[in-house]
Formats: C-alpha cells, sequence, structure tokens
C-alpha cells in the first residue's frame, strides 16, 4: 500500500515538475509547482514527518506561490507572452548535458543503500517519526540543539524583508520631490544640539545657514 | 520501495535536475525563480528522507532552514523583479544585456 503511495507521489511529482519546466505561461508553471508541492509534502507524510508536511504546504503554497501569482498579477505579466526561441547552443547543449546530470544524479541516489545500523542516530524510528510528525518534537529540538541555526534564520528573514522594501520601492527622487520640506526639517533638527536652542532659531534663513 | 533510502532519493534528484534543466534553458525570469523553489524540493526531499533514515533530527532541522531561505530568496528574486519593471520593461534573461560584453 505505502510502496504504491511511494511510486505514485513520485511519478506525479515528476510530471507536474516538468509541467513547471516546459509549460509557457507562467501561471501555468505556479500552479504547477503547487500540484509538486502538494505531492512531496505527501512523500514527508509517508516518511512520518506529519508536522513538515503541514508547514512545507503551509509556506509554500500558501506563501511563496501565492506570492509569485500577485506578482505575476501586479505586472501583468500575461501581456509579455513572445517568449524568444532557444538559442542553438541550449537546444543541443542543454538538453543532453540535462540528460547526463539526470543520469548522474539518479545513479547516485541509486546506489545509496540503507544505513547500516553502526551509523543510525540515537532516536529509535517510532521516537523519530512520533518527533519529526508533530509541533512539539520540532519545536523540542529546534529551541535546544538548533536554536543557534533558527535564530540567524530570524536574522536573514529580517534582513530579506528590509532588503525587499528597499529594492520595491519607488525611486529616491520621487520621495525628494513629494516631501522635500520634511526631508530639510530632518537635516536640520539632526544638527540643532537641542530643543531650546532650536527654539530660539525658527526663522528659515537662520536655519538656512545652520546647515 | 516506501521503506528504502533510495527511493525517495530518486525523486529528489529528478526534481532538482529539473529544476536545474529549468534554470538553464528558460528564459522568463518568473519561470527562472520557479525553477530555482523546484530546485529546493527537491533538496528538502532528499534532506527529510535522510533525516528519516538516519534516524536523527538534523535533516528535519535543515528542511525549515532551508524553508526559511527559500522565503527569503523569492522575496527578494521578486523585488528584483519589481524595480526591474520600473526600469526596463523586460522579463526575458538574454534581453537584459547591460552586463554582458
Amino acid at each position: 500500500m505505502s510502496d504504491l503511495a511511494c511510486t505514485w507521489l513520485g511519478l506525479m511529482a515528476t510530471i507536474f515538475g516538468l509541467g513547471t519546466v516546459l509549460l509557457r505561461s507562467p501561471v501555468h508553471s505556479a500552479l504547477s509547482l503547487v500540484m509538486v508541492v502538494f505531492h512531496v509534502a505527501g512523500l514527508f507524510v509517508l516518511m512520518g514527518a506529519g508536522f513538515l508536511a503541514a508547514l512545507q504546504v503551509i509556506v509554500y503554497a500558501g506563501a511563496i506561490i501565492v506570492l509569485f501569482l500577485f506578482t505575476m498579477m501586479l505586472l501583468n505579466l500575461e501581456q509579455h507572452d513572445n517568449e524568444p526561441h532557444m538559442h542553438r547552443y541550449q537546444k543541443w547543449l542543454g538538453f543532453p548535458l540535462g540528460g547526463a546530470l539526470l543520469i548522474e544524479a539518479t545513479w547516485i541516489a541509486l546506489a545509496q543503500a540503507n544505513p547500516s545500523e553502526t551509523l543510525l542516530g540515537k532516536y529509535s524510528p517510532e521516537r523519530l517519526s512520533e518527533l519529526g510528525g508533530t509541533a512539539f518534537g520540532i519545536a523540542d529540538a529546534m529551541f535546544t540543539s538548533y536554536l543557534l541555526p533558527f535564530e540567524v534564520a530570524g536574522v536573514l528573514l529580517l534582513a530579506a524583508s528590509v532588503a525587499a522594501l528597499s529594492l520595491a520601492r519607488k525611486p529616491d527622487e520621487d520621495i525628494m520631490k513629494a516631501m522635500p520640506d520634511m526631508v530639510s526639517d530632518a537635516a536640520g533638527s539632526m544638527t540643532q544640539p537641542s530643543v531650546q536652542e532650536s527654539k530660539l532659531n525658527q526663522s528659515p534663513t537662520e536655519r538656512g545657514d545652520n546647515h | 520501495m516506501a521503506d528504502y533510502l533510495n527511493s525517495y532519493l530518486f525523486i529528489g534528484a529528478i526534481l532538482f535536475t529539473l529544476g536545474a534543466f529549468g534554470v538553464l534553458v528558460r528564459r522568463n525570469i518568473i519561470v527562472v525563480l520557479l525553477s530555482v523553489e523546484l530546485m529546493l524540493q527537491g533538496v528538502n526531499l532528499s534532506l527529510g528522507a535522510f533525516s528519516t533514515f538516519y534516524h536523527d533530527m538534523g535533516g528535519y532541522m535543515l528542511v525549515l532552514l532551508s524553508l526559511a531561505i527559500a522565503a527569503a530568496e523569492a522575496v527578494v528574486g521578486l523585488a528584483i523583479l519589481v524595480a526591474l519593471s520600473r526600469h526596463v520593461d523586460e522579463f526575458y534573461v538574454d534581453r537584459l544585456k547591460s552586463l554582458r560584453w
């Protein structure tokens, strides 16, 4: 039964992965990737990592792909439906080299035997599936042995959100044009040592002299 | 089959290869970014399989980290795409030539 499920999920993930790469419309590619995510989540359930499967679906299908679809909607990508043809090199080298990479990767994957007893970690299979399948187990590992990577990931997400805001906002000239007074006010108040003194020099000409 | 490490690694390798192929061959920037996500799916599957079959929690933690990194990568990539659409109205990688000699 689980063999059948594994074969089916792998087959469908491969088919939808092909769809992601080969479909012409980017919206269809994104929806195909959602199906890949669902099938990979199914494989996680089959391995006994149910909580990770749920996280996978929530983060990928719920956040990342939706972000892609929103961007496509905002940029009106469907109008640009004239994807150029492949280069000659891409056609004649891309497919053989892609096939070679596929053969190498599957060769290495199929050469992996199940690990021998001496290499196994400290958890019994039942305990591991209990830990990997629930929020308790994941949190227990995350906040003890893996605390530092967790904190680093938090810093990374903060940096990514700041970077996205500063990349995607309008260029600086527009902001300067929209509120020149506020910008010069901020610069002026920074050079003033105290509030009392800035109240003394309130006339605009003197403030202009100060900076 | 579901009891062998091989089969999961096989599926992961196929997904990773498809993603790499898409990155190299497709022209549309959005599809290139989606192919990167496909590669990350393959890697996630392999990491989870290793963790399960080696009876260790490390792989699961790496899957979580990889989820966070995938989110950050998608956000920054799409922000670059939005910034690009402000300057040049062009979404095909081989028509963006200013860094090519």
